[in-house]
């Protein structure tokens, strides 16, 4: 039994088996052998169960993304038998007399840079499929199961960290908790847990080399406790607890379908927060209102490309379809140099808190905006859409932004393609913004307060920086009073305005935003119905 | 020995994708089938080595086609440049 403690950032409590998720490129020891034969039967073996992996994987992708999708699988498996990669394993074994993983991680290296080394974007990028390859025979090599997270049975996830791009993957519903090394509150990590409500720790000084896979673990989010190989007793305790917070998760249930009413008869919407076309499920599920932010980044983060207008039209149009008359605000790409995709080349930034992002971006990469765009029109016909752009400061980046939509409503019009204008407001995330939030609610359709950059940005916090955490607090009286003028200036430009940070979902300010006149709040979907409760108790 | 010169008409030259089926297709003949640009060239049947030579759309490659069936193992390979790049 092995017993840590760590910070939770969602409290909760669960049991199951461990899914261990190490980082790839972990360096690779160099064993001396004596035995060439035996380690390349070891190869062999490996490279053979690779190949048998990357089948099912083809065939699963080909059934659930198609054809030329799944394509890259069979390259990778054409990759895993070229006789010149397996000769250079081979050679490498029997003359330096090294273990087959080492001889693997190099050769892998060396193909990777060959391919670095080329002067076309395309195969510049193949790297990443070589060290794949690799990667993969070194975890056979050294028997780690790879997480198969479509066949992983709900399992809590341990590891380092986690990515945006590694929880896109990620089937929720299998998952029962997460326990991470390192990661903050405002975390990716967090914010998903969050979402998905699930309990989840952070800061756990968990050594992932002794951790297997399938170890059972229990995780405790409101002692902030993880447990592995936990005691017969303890495990009993948990089972126990378990099925009370179910029970309370039911009686919770009982408030579909009512107002979000006050005694003395104020009402507030509450809409949920969702970063995928499947988490509309959550939403609806937790009898959302209407999406009050749409993280439209999932479509752009884990893969090699731009997703074209048409996939975008399709997941927008899906949304809007489900939601059935429902608002459904679509926030515009938010990517930067904290959470991006490989493809946009954006390099690093010493502060891309404060970097190139969000707008910045749309406004100077403007093909990548109207693609956004066109996609977002178009889906506006089939439902109640709105459109959201973050990362505002000035008036003049809302008059370009006004400038850009006549310049893409023109393109459809030239092309016949039906589209409608949909409403357009814009997050209200910076200072700036705040102290503008007059002039800046004569012209759009409404604002929604981003807590969470609002306060990195007035407390000069960075929400990624872990030591900060203790000096992070949203309940500043600099920030309620952000708040407040920002409310009052839509109103009296008879806007509405609302709250989509994590500060919305904070039951201790329910009743202050109320009073404040928030029109809105936008929250994980598994926040909704505890809210309605404290509303309603208000 | 047959050899024959095609320019690519492929956007994206000989990308990862078809230069797997190029292989798949040259591992079908005997004959030992090699492809040249600018001085460099690749056996057709090694994977990686085809990409590594980096062919872009409009480039031109020659390919050389030696071996006991190299009369239709050359048809062959043409037809594939042909319909796939």
């Amino acid at each position: 039994m092995i017993k840590l403690s760590g910070k939770p950032v969602y409290q909760g409590i669960a049991m199951g088996p461990a899914a261990v998720l190490r980082k790839e490129d972990q360096p690779v020891k160099r064993i001396r052998i004596a035995d060439t034969e035996t380690e390349i039967a070891r190869l062999k073996k490996a490279g053979k169960e690779a190949s048998q992996q990357l089948q099912k994987l083809y065939e699963k992708a080909k059934k659930e993304v198609g054809e030329s999708s799944a394509a890259i699988f069979e390259v990778h498996q054409m990759m895993l038998e070229d006789d010149d990669y397996l000769d250079a394993i081979h050679s490498m074994i029997c003359t330096e007399m090294v273990n087959a993983e080492f001889a693997v991680a190099m050769t892998g290296d060396n193909f990777a840079a060959m391919f670095v080394g080329m002067d076309d974007d395309y195969m510049k990028a193949r790297a990443a499929d070589v060290k794949d390859i690799s990667n993969r025979l070194i975890r056979n090599l050294s028997g780690e199961k790879e997480i198969d997270f479509a066949s992983m049975e709900p399992s809590v996830i341990v590891a380092d960290d986690l990515t945006p791009s590694e929880t896109v993957q990620m089937d929720k519903e299998k998952i029962l908790a997460f326990v991470t090394v390192h990661g903050s509150a405002n975390s990716h990590t967090s914010i998903l847990a969050r979402m998905m409500n699930i309990p989840a720790l952070i800061g756990v000084p968990v050594n992932l080399n002794e951790i297997r896979s399938g170890m059972t673990v229990m995780v405790d989010g409101f002692r902030g406790e993880a447990v592995f190989e936990p005691s017969e007793e303890i495990g009993m305790a948990a089972r126990e607890r378990i099925q009370k917070e179910q029970d309370k998760i039911k009686l919770l249930q009982e408030l579909k379908g009512k107002e979000n009413r006050t005694k003395d008869g104020r009402t507030i919407n509450i809409y949920a927060n969702i970063g995928s076309v499947s988490d509309v499920g959550y939403a609806l599920e937790n009898d959302a209102g209407g999406i009050g932010l749409f993280r439209s980044e999932f479509l752009y983060l884990g893969r090699d490309d731009y997703p074209s207008e048409e996939e975008q039209f399709q997941a927008y149009r899906q949304v809007v379809q489900t939601m059935a008359g429902k608002k459904v605000i679509i926030r515009t790409l938010d990517i930067g140099a904290d959470k991006q995709a490989d493809y946009f080349d954006l390099g690093k930034e010493d502060n891309p808190a404060m970097g190139y992002r969000a707008i910045r971006i749309c406004l100077k990469e403007q093909e990548i905006f109207c693609t956004q765009l066109r996609a977002l029109l178009r889906a506006a016909v089939y439902g109640n859409l709105s459109v959201m752009y973050p990362m505002i400061t000035s008036v003049d980046e809302v008059t370009k932004i006004y400038e850009i939509v006549e310049r893409v409503k023109e393109e459809l019009d030239t092309n016949g393609i039906p589209y409608k204008v949909p409403e357009q407001g814009i997050m209200i995330e910076t200072p700036a913004a705040v102290m503008i939030s007059d002039e800046l609610a004569e012209m759009v359709d409404f604002f929604s307060i981003g807590t969470n950059d609002l306060t990195q940005y007035t407390l000069a916090v960075d929400r990624q920086n872990e030591r900060l955490d203790d000096f992070y607090n949203p309940h500043h009286k600099a920030i309620l009073k952000m708040i407040q003028m920002v409310v009052d200036n839509a109103h009296i430009a008879g806007k509405w305005a609302g709250i989509c940070g994590e500060l919305g979902a904070d039951p201790k300010l329910t009743k202050r935003f109320i009073d404040m006149g928030i029109d809105e709040l936008s929250v994980a979907p598994s926040m909704i119905l505890p809210l309605r409760e404290i509303v309603r108790e208000i | 020995m047959k050899t024959f010169d095609y320019t690519i008409k492929d956007e994206v030259g000989i990308h990862a994708r078809p230069a797997g089926q190029l292989v798949k297709e040259a591992k079908k003949y005997e004959s030992k089938i090699t492809v040249s640009i600018n001085g460099k060239s690749a056996e057709a049947t090694k994977l990686m080595a085809v990409m590594g030579l980096g062919v872009k759309c409009g480039q031109t490659v020659e390919v050389t086609v030696e071996g006991a069936d190299e009369d239709t193992a050359c048809e062959g390979i043409r037809t594939f440049f042909e319909e796939n790049l």
